[in-house]
């Protein structure tokens, strides 16, 4: 899909902290009853991997799995697959009440990486990212400042964040300007 | 005068100096010393002028406390008023100038109210208000505004940047002296995670300065022992220049952090607002001593006992070389001591007690220091500085005994428990009899989510004024919120062994002489930042005032910018007094955050500039900004309102882009447009609920146009709606209304029909949206390529899938301008190329984009609404002529029930109705009121509508207009009056509002 771009290109800021802009990525909206045994199964199928449990995300070689609401799940998946494994999980549930659909080209995905990381997310989002508190899968829908975002932790200070793909280019002013060198609270 | 001492001085470092200015004049520092300490330590003790008689003012405090010694600081975009010299530290470069004077700080002209404050009594301002009428426009307003008044307001834009921090903790402490740290040693010892907030650069706060030992350490040995043990503890952290500034509910709390205001960069941001949840919140706020009142206590040399040993202490400054002590307590004696000690002179200590034998009084005897108890200060002399202070009987009217020559008069009043933090959200108080204060009753804290208390005091703060029973308090309290908040404690012992002076009981003394006549309370002063006197207090009691919540507004009583930290007890002390009430039944005033002011810029955050609020922005934003797009904001989004050529005006443009969209092609970014997916067994039930007409009887591959009413039967969002299969939809809204229509029907599927088998999801900004619009719309479409795109093969109100220029895409036969119009669904991530190949496309047809005015004007000549211009929250469908659209088959939809209502039903409702102006160039103002003769009971013209949506329509080359008019669809061909200002009408004629192709042929092609 060479035509396709995401909204600003693989941008980065190199401050305190490190801003990425992640490109494209695959995403699916699954909404359904989390406990059927045919919505594991279909989740099993395509991304290799069990349900979280509230609040987490299971990731993968093929992609990740990751909770957004008692009925919701957000899939992680090879960009240019998304409508194929839309395909794939509709035929999988047939015959049970679900949706699925390619919320891909409606996100931004950003990277927040490097000793700090955590803070930067600690200015905008309430959210308890003390070392203790929030760890490698563990996964918040909140916000950052005025933003709706979602956020999960990779591994230790490396952060993958998503954000509705309008406000793409405000995020990543938001996140440059909380990475500035010399404004890191150095209190995690 | 006052000055730097050859020794002393805890928290300044000697070997590194800073320069800075006062008023213009280079001034020496030292690192760690405040500006108030730094002026001291210069000779400078005139600082300012006060608020409302310009008295000369001096610093009387050491800390948040301090009414008087505010100045401006910096210059241009870091200039900043009312900044407290007390709780600033110095830096190099450092600019402030006092405030509120005129021509200089030297010589006041505004003093002359000083001359006269029998014309300033309590409640002259709003004495003011009375009469004569004229008076207060143009006499005493001007003459106040002009002479009240604190710093100047900034005038450039802040510099610095702000930014705001979440935090959790088990454990927040606010304070960091004895009490502060030996809570968080408890708390921490348990293993609780433990934030500890200090407001002043320095830890250990009055221990630094008054001597104990405790546990066989000094002060200063048992501060830097905990300090390091702290510091161990990995569940601890210690935050100083951090105020813990406000408590709210479920214990959360704001901190204030000044980064780098001690030592300015561009670097880090200026403050940093902390939002902290915390499990249980300690506050060890310590206590503030309590002013005196005296006749003269405002001039500069009268400071607080405390302040003067903390000079001294501290920062090795001396207030002056004759210090005068004058107490109600024991306290006080440690000012005598520690002057008499570094050398300096203490004529007298005047103590307002009839005995004082207590140990220190003992002490301060012994070192030779004349005590003279029942004594009190009649008067203070000098203007500017104080030279003297005339002695007097406490017990009597201020007949003078003596006169002493001194340049320093130390006072105290007692001691008085910071509750601000506890009391902010709740926590109730105790008056305190024999220590004449108000403290925090344990037993009614402020209560969270769970009914237990969720804040606890500590130390000085809980009304322990003695160290060893502050300590016990501390360490018990520090144990108890760790418990509380889920940590057992493993340590046993609570008990330090301390040695301190013990104190002998202090002597409420509210009015010093006891029975100082009026000459003398009129120059006694209670609030000194808005010169508030006893006499003002009294005349409030006097003119029916029993309130303290009403004595405060009328006579400004704490409500400067210190709010009343030194005057509030005082103050009512008087006011129970003139009211012969018990003190705890005139009760305080309310507990307000933050404690001291903090900085908009912390409130902000980062918010300002380009940060300042999110635009939302659609796939195509960067070329239409390129293509001289000019904007205009819907709902968070931005939108080109029409692309501007050379040469041409906005009006013309928009002329160009409708003249082409009717006669040729043109195309529009409608990516805005909301997009709902609803999927389920369900769905078609669920929609014909959420809409008022039928969705269920929609075939797939076809669209309909839908009304969503609120449950009061109001029109709030329309849109498209298509069926994409037997059970998913995909629901078109506004553009500012997709989040809120999202919500709203996750609302009913979540609380009202939880049964409904149903899914959601918005994916507005999955796809962008363009709409190739026009009589070439479908050659355009056609040289694209990829799917046949027929009238037959789709038609009007149908849609398909498939690609168009190999991109993915499906387009909708759907029309808000009334012409051959495709809007083409294509992946977001897609959008500029699809544009860009539309573009390519439609060149050899003279396509071009056009804006949101357009899309206006054509909506409008087809007499389309737009939600928002033809609604307002009380209009129904039925009023715009949409009837047609709300189902009378269904037997329920939302707001059905409440059109049945009468009013609702009432024929002669504002209803919609086109307008052609007599005059085919005037164009009616947005709004205009429609009038018919005749006047209401207000002697107001009879209105009977107003204009919703106006505009000069090119393709009629006739100015039309839509109208909400009372009984309006029985109007037409009636000529109505809209007043336009200046004495002018506009005669407008009733008409339908479909102006152009009524029969909707051009779309339908």
């Amino acid at each position: 899909m060479s035509n396709a771009i995401s909204i600003l290109n693989g941008a980065t800021f190199d401050g305190a902290v490190k801003i990425t802009e992640a490109g494209l990525r695959g995403m699916i909206t699954l909404r359904g009853d989390l406990s059927s045994v045919q919505l594991k199964s279909a989740v099993s199928a395509v991304v290799g991997l069990g349900i979280p449990t509230q609040r987490k995300i299971n990731r993968g070689p093929k992609g990740g799995v990751a909770w957004m609401s008692p009925d919701e799940l957000l899939l992680l998946v090879d960009y240019d697959n998304a409508d194929a494994i839309v395909a794939e999980i509709t035929t999988a549930m047939a015959g049970e009440h679900h949706m699925a659909v390619n919320v891909s080209d409606a996100r931004a995905v950003f990277l927040i990486e490097g000793q700090g990381a955590r803070e930067v997310l600690a200015k905008g989002a309430p959210v308890d990212l003390s070392t203790d508190a929030f760890r490698v899968g563990d996964l918040r829908r909140s916000r950052i400042g005025q933003l709706a975002a979602a956020f999960w932790m990779t591994e230790d200070d490396h952060f993958e964040l998503v954000c509705f793909r309008s406000v793409g280019a405000f995020m990543f002013d938001w996140l440059s300007n909380a990475a500035r060198e010399g404004s890191v609270p150095k209190y995690f | 005068m006052s000055t730097r001492l050859a020794s002393g001085g805890s928290v300044i470092d000697r070997e590194t100096t800073v320069s800075f200015t006062f008023n213009g004049k280079t001034f020496k520092g030292y690192k760690g010393d405040t500006l108030a300490a730094a002026l001291l330590a210069n000779g400078q003790t005139l600082v300012g002028r006060s608020f409302k008689y310009h008295r000369p003012r001096g610093i009387m405090a050491s800390g948040a406390e301090e009414p008087n010694a505010l100045v401006n600081m910096g210059v241009g975009n870091r200039f900043e008023p009312n900044q407290r010299t007390t709780t600033t530290e110095v830096f190099e470069g450092l600019t402030a100038t006092s405030q509120n004077h005129w021509p200089s700080l030297e010589f006041d002209v505004g003093a002359i109210n000083n001359k006269v404050p029998r014309l300033l009594p309590a409640g002259f301002y709003y004495k003011t208000f009375m009469k004569p009428q004229w008076a207060w426009k143009h006499l005493f307003e001007p003459i106040i505004r002009h002479s009240a008044g604190l710093g100047n307001a900034p005038k450039e834009a802040d510099a610095d940047r702000y930014e705001y921090f979440y935090a959790y903790v088990d454990v927040l402490i606010v304070g960091g002296g004895m009490a502060g740290l030996a809570a968080a040693l408890e708390a921490g010892a348990s293993g609780a995670k433990v934030l500890l907030m200090e407001q002043t650069a320095n830890l250990g706060g009055r221990l630094a300065v008054d001597e104990a030992i405790i546990d066989g350490k000094p002060s200063a040995d048992w501060i830097a022992q905990t300090i390091a043990d702290l510091d161990a503890m990995e569940n601890v952290t210690i935050r100083t220049r951090t105020m813990g500034s406000g408590v709210f509910d479920h214990g959360y709390a704001m901190g204030y952090e000044r980064i780098n205001d001690h030592a300015p960069d561009d670097t880090a941001p200026r403050h940093r607002l902390w939002r902290i949840r915390a499990r249980r919140i300690v506050t060890a706020t310590g206590a503030l001593e309590r002013p005196l009142s005296f006749a003269g206590n405002d001039i500069p040399g009268v400071m607080l006992a405390s302040a003067v040993r903390d000079y001294a202490s501290l920062f090795g400054v001396s207030a002056g070389d004759r210090t005068v002590v004058v107490t109600n307590n024991d306290d006080a004696y440690r000012t005598a001591i520690q002057m008499k000690n570094a050398g300096l002179e203490v004529p007298v200590i005047l103590d307002a007690r009839p005995q004082a034998d207590g140990a220190l009084p003992t002490a301060a005897r012994a070192l030779g220091i004349r005590v003279d108890t029942g004594k009190a200060i009649a008067k203070v002399k000098g203007y500017k500085f104080v030279t003297g202070v005339e002695i007097c009987s406490q017990a009597g009217e201020g007949t003078s005994l003596e006169t002493i020559p001194c340049d320093v008069v130390a006072m105290s009043g007692g001691w008085s428990p910071v509750v601000h933090l506890w009391s902010h959200c709740g926590g109730k108080l105790n008056w305190d009899e024999a220590n004449a204060m108000f403290s925090p009753d344990p037993i009614r804290p402020p209560l969270g989510s769970d009914g237990k208390g969720f804040v606890l005091t500590a130390g000085t703060a809980s009304g322990e004024l003695a160290t060893a029973a502050a300590l016990r308090n501390a360490r018990t309290v520090g144990r108890q919120a760790a418990d509380e908040a889920g940590f057992a404690s493993l340590t046993v012992n609570l008990e330090s062994l301390v040695l301190a002076h013990d104190e002998e009981p202090m002597l409420p003394v509210w009015s010093m002489p006891a029975g100082a006549p009026y000459k003398l309370r009129s120059k006694s002063w209670l609030d000194f930042q808005n010169d508030v006197k006893v006499s003002d207090v009294r005349l409030a009691a006097q003119e029916g005032y029993e309130s303290v919540e009403h004595t405060k507004r009328y006579t400004t009583l704490g409500m400067a910018t210190d709010q009343g930290k030194l005057s509030n007890i005082n103050g009512l002390a008087i006011l129970a007094d003139s009211l012969n009430a018990p003190i705890p039944n005139v009760g305080t005033t309310t507990f307000r955050p933050p404690y001291t002011p903090i900085s908009l810029g912390s409130i902000a955050g980062e918010a300002r500039g380009k940060l300042f609020k999110p635009t939302r922005k659609s796939p195509i934003d960067t070329w239409q900004d390129a293509n001289n797009a000019v904007w205009e904001p819907v709902a968070d989004w931005r939108r080109p309102y029409t692309y501007r050529r050379d040469g041409e005006t906005t009006a013309q443009a928009v002329t160009r882009e409708i003249d082409n969209t009717r006669t040729g092609v043109s195309v529009l970014d409608a990516s805005t447009l909301g997009k709902i997916l609803v999927k389920g067994p369900d769905a078609a039930k669920f929609l014909d609920l959420i809409y008022t007409n039928m969705m269920s009887s929609l075939k797939v591959g076809k669209c309909r146009y839908g009304l969503m009413c609120t449950e009061n039967g109001f029109l709030f969002d329309d849109g498209v709606v298509a069926r994409l299969s037997e059970d998913e939809f995909l629901c078109h809204t506004t553009s500012g209304g997709s989040d809120n229509v999202h919500g709203w029907m996750e609302e009913w599927l979540q609380t009202e029909w939880w049964d409904f088998e149903v899914y959601t999801t918005n994916v507005t900004e999955q796809f962008a949206q363009i709409a190739v619009v026009g009589p070439n719309a479908r050659k355009v479409l056609e040289k694209l390529g990829g799917m046949d795109v027929s009238s037959e093969t789709l038609p009007f109100m149908g849609f398909t899938d498939g690609t168009l220029a190999g991109i993915q895409a499906r387009p909708f036969r759907i029309s808000f301008s009334g012409e051959l119009s495709y809007e083409i669904a294509v992946p977001a991530a897609q959008g500029q190329a699809f544009w860009n190949k539309v573009m390519e496309a439609g060149e050899e047809f003279g396509i071009m984009p056009y804006g949101t005015e357009a899309l206006h004007v054509m909506r409008a000549e087809k007499g389309f609404i737009m939600i928002g211009d033809e609604t307002d929250g009380t209009v129904i469908p039925q009023d715009l002529k949409l009837g047609w659209a709300v189902s009378k088959k269904k037997t329920d939809f939302i707001g059905k029930r409440a059109m049945e209502r009468d009013f609702l039903k009432r024929d002669d409702r504002k209803q919609l109705v086109g307008l052609l102006t007599e005059n085919p160039a005037d164009v009616l103002p947005d709004g205009a009121h429609a009038v018919e003769g005749g006047k209401n009971r207000y002697g107001q013209e009879n209105m009977i509508g107003h204009v919703t949506s106006t505009y000069f329509s090119p393709t009629l080359n006739h100015s039309i207009a839509m109208a909400l008019i009372k009984g309006g669809s029985k109007r037409m061909g009636e000529v109505l009056t809209f007043p336009i200002g200046d004495n002018k009408t506009i005669k407008a004629t009733v008409v339908d509002p479909v102006f152009y192709d009524k029969e909707g042929e051009r779309q339908n092609v």
